[in-house]
């Protein structure tokens, strides 16, 4: 797929990959063997019908091609840019074995691209069941539950603490990945189904989980894993210190970028150290050279093989002249007399045995320390659940990791009537790993508000 | 969108008072809370606390000061106007029970951010006493409200146009030797205000091993624990004040480091005021 440059992509934040034009995903659509047990879609988890989607590009229907795609997948403009299709779809295509894997992710963002540009209709909706659920978060999870209830028939509310829907579509994911008029785009989409996003509402703060329950059949909680967690090192709360989180939020949700014409000011370093190596710690490596740093550097305690980010996020890091230090872990971060950050202290590892998680253990080689220096520190080794409903719903059951227990055939928690998934069930996964457990439980609740006997559902 | 149905200014063009329509706010929040600002379109998100809320008319009231571009955004808003966002209550609300005799120590701002403080502990039987202080009389702002909650106020000022010449600090040190002059003291103190001076109160009541809460006012931007920008070190430990406060036992904050980070967007905050300045106002009226 074609890409902007890198060269002139570092001193913007649109796009990177340009999108197929209509032949060149006529001709993609092509390679597809049109399997007849359809290996692909088993590797996706919110059942995208890839075959026959496939077949309607290769006819030149992309509209029929997005209107199939969309009744199974909510987002498909987000999930054709950011799942991991290596891991999933695309390691299941037949052709993969030989060849390139017929590029899925690719044909799907055409196709939901296609039908944005052209004007979708909303598909018929199924008379409405007088059935209320409400849904705690407004990310993939809570967006793809209240998508699927919407289609059928019921009153679906999202309630969503911050300005803007989208949970890390829009505070997480950087606009050169994931442009954020595409997310308001497939937001609208929803709320034209019939859903009402209340925005600025707290679950757990303006009303708990217990008074929804009063008013609604239901309650999906898909509230995510939105707690940074920080290192136990010296000098973490040094300035310009930042949590990823924070530093995506800023730049991002608030368009930081633009300061001063946005208000949220973020601080520019020339030399940026950024600790972690998955998806989250590409996006603020990446972000901090677009926001003029001389050097943005990922450090990271394994080697590049372990790398938990996308293949194609690395490698476009790598285009963008991100440097890499692996097998480097921090001790501590060195501040001036003014408390800011100057530079970060490191030691160098060694690969050892394999560890529980069968990875080689990093042993740290004695007298290794060094300085690398910075004026801007992210952090980015994960987040924790958010707090906030656990906190504020006593009779729900919580792990001994702050996520909420749930059954992960039917995402039923404990409580009744009371449905998860997503981060806040599982701890910080994918995006994908969110709308698939928003499925699941939309199918669950559908279930059990209406009565249906499990094999009835099978067709939804 | 939440509608402004009262605007005054308490003091020149620098302090106001801004009622805003929030029924699902008003109905929730107690003292300690605090909320989220968005002004509009393009402004950043500020944390502000509630100085008196009405559950039957369903709004809230907030007291700021303008000290940059965003306080003197919302300082152009009339009665009328609409606010883009407005989310809360947020925070851990206020631990009230009876403590028995309690001060509340406060300058300038601090003093109609105490207000609701005041007026819980009042409610359930403790005896609160007031310890206010400003630069200058005219500063005192919502004083008299607080007033009625508490059995006595104390007053200084900077330049003593009103009660003691000084800051609360001395005015404080003061009223506990009087106090254990009649065998008497404070059980517990509570303090919101400059960071500055929370941290020399925190070290007077330490000296006199009075038991003391502040109310801590680090750089926010959601608000709802999932960032960080607002985290302080209590007890050697790392808070996010948005969701584990923004009240701590004064003793084990590290004040100095609070500081610190209050001063990270100096550089930036100029920059924004002078544009906004230069823009007049953002097309508004001053």
């Amino acid at each position: 797929m074609p890409t902007q440059n890198p060269e002139d992509r570092i001193d913007n934040f649109s796009e990177v990959p340009y999108g197929y034009n209509e032949a060149e995903a006529m001709l993609e659509a092509q390679r597809c063997l049109q399997c007849k047990n359809q290996p692909c879609v088993s590797g996706c988890p919110v059942e995208v019908p890839i075959r026959d989607f496939i077949a309607l590009i290769r006819e030149g229907k992309f509209m029929e091609a997005a209107s199939i795609i969309k009744a199974k997948n909510s987002l498909p403009a987000v999930t054709g840019r950011v799942c991991p299709q290596e891991l999933q779809c695309e390691a299941k295509c037949v052709m993969g074995r030989r060849y390139q894997p017929v590029a899925i992710g690719n044909l799907e963002r055409f196709a939901a691209d296609y039908a944005r540009e052209e004007g979708e209709k909303i598909p018929e909706l199924p008379k409405s069941t007088g059935k209320k659920i409400a849904v705690v978060g407004a990310g993939p999870a809570g967006l793809t539950c209240a998508g699927d209830l919407a289609l059928l028939g019921h009153k679906v509310t999202i309630f969503e603490a911050l300005h803007k829907p989208g949970g890390v579509l829009v505070y997480g994911i950087p606009e050169f990945r994931l442009p954020k008029d595409m997310v308001k785009y497939e937001i609208d989409y929803l709320i034209q189904l019939g859903v009402e996003v209340k925005l600025n509402f707290l679950v757990g703060k303006n009303k708990t989980v217990d008074e929804l329950l009063d008013e609604y059949d239901a309650v999906f909680v898909g509230s995510g894993a939105g707690a940074p967690r920080l290192l136990n090192i010296p000098g973490i709360n040094l300035v310009n210190v930042y949590s990823a989180n924070e530093y995506l939020t800023r730049v991002n949700l608030l368009k930081g970028y633009l300061f001063p014409e946005y208000k949220t000011p973020v601080k520019r370093g020339k030399n940026v150290v950024v600790i972690g190596a998955g998806n989250v710690a590409m996006d603020s490596a990446r972000t901090a050279k677009r926001l003029g740093a001389d050097h943005s550097i990922i450090v990271y305690r394994r080697s590049r093989k372990e790398c938990p980010a996308r293949v194609e996020e690395v490698h476009h890091a790598e285009e963008e002249e991100i440097e890499f230090r692996f097998l480097t872990n921090p001790v501590r971060i060195i501040g001036d007399e003014l408390g800011a950050v100057r530079a970060v202290e490191c030691l160098q590892f060694e690969l050892g045995e394999p560890d529980e998680t069968g990875r080689a253990k990093p042993i740290p080689i004695p007298g290794s320390e060094h300085l690398i220096e910075c004026d801007v520190v992210v952090i980015s080794v994960g987040n924790d659940p958010n707090p906030i409903i656990p906190r504020t719903t006593p009779d729900l059951e919580i792990s001994k990791w702050g996520t909420i227990v749930t059954d992960r055939i039917t995402g039923k928690t404990s409580k009744e009537r009371v449905y998860a998934g997503g981060d806040i069930a599982t701890g910080a996964a994918t995006v994908i790993a969110a709308m698939g457990a928003g499925k699941v439980a939309a199918k669950s609740i559908h279930k059990q508000i209406m009565g249906i006997e499990e094999t009835e559902i099978e067709s939804i | 969108m939440y509608e402004v149905v009262r605007k005054e200014w308490l003091y020149g063009d620098i302090i106001f008072l801004i009622e805003v329509k929030a029924p699902q706010i008003a109905k929730k929040i107690r003292a300690g809370n605090f909320l989220v600002f968005r002004a509009r379109e393009g402004a950043e998100r500020i944390p502000i606390t509630v100085a008196e809320y009405d559950k039957k008319k369903g709004t809230v009231t907030c007291i700021i000061q303008v000290i940059g571009k965003s306080t003197k955004l919302l300082g152009s808003y009339e009665k009328g106007d609409f606010i883009q966002d407005l989310v809360g209550p947020l925070g851990i609300a206020t631990h009230i029970e009876k403590y028995g005799r309690v001060g509340i120590v406060s300058g300038g701002l601090g003093i109609p951010l105490a207000n609701l403080v005041a007026k819980e502990l009042q409610e359930v039987g403790n005896e609160v006493i007031g310890v206010v202080g400003a630069r200058t009389e005219d500063l005192l702002v919502w004083e008299e409200e607080m007033s009625q909650y508490c059995t006595e106020m104390n007053y200084c000022t900077d330049d003593g146009s009103r009660g003691m010449k000084g800051f609360t600090t001395h005015l404080l040190e003061q009223k506990i030797q009087e106090l254990a002059k009649k065998g008497e003291k404070f059980d517990l103190v509570f303090t919101v205000g400059p960071t500055v001076m929370m941290k020399f109160v925190s070290k007077i009541t330490e000296k006199y091993n009075i038991p003391t809460v502040a109310s801590l006012n680090p750089i926010m931007v959601d608000g709802t624990g999932m960032c960080g920008a607002c985290r302080v070190t209590v007890d050697g430990k790392i808070q996010f004040a948005c969701v584990d406060g923004p009240e701590f036992d004064a003793h084990k904050v590290d004040f100095d480091e609070l500081i610190q980070r209050l001063e990270q967007y100096k550089k930036y905050e100029i920059e924004s005021l002078e544009k906004y300045n230069k823009e007049c106002c953002g097309g508004k009226k001053k």
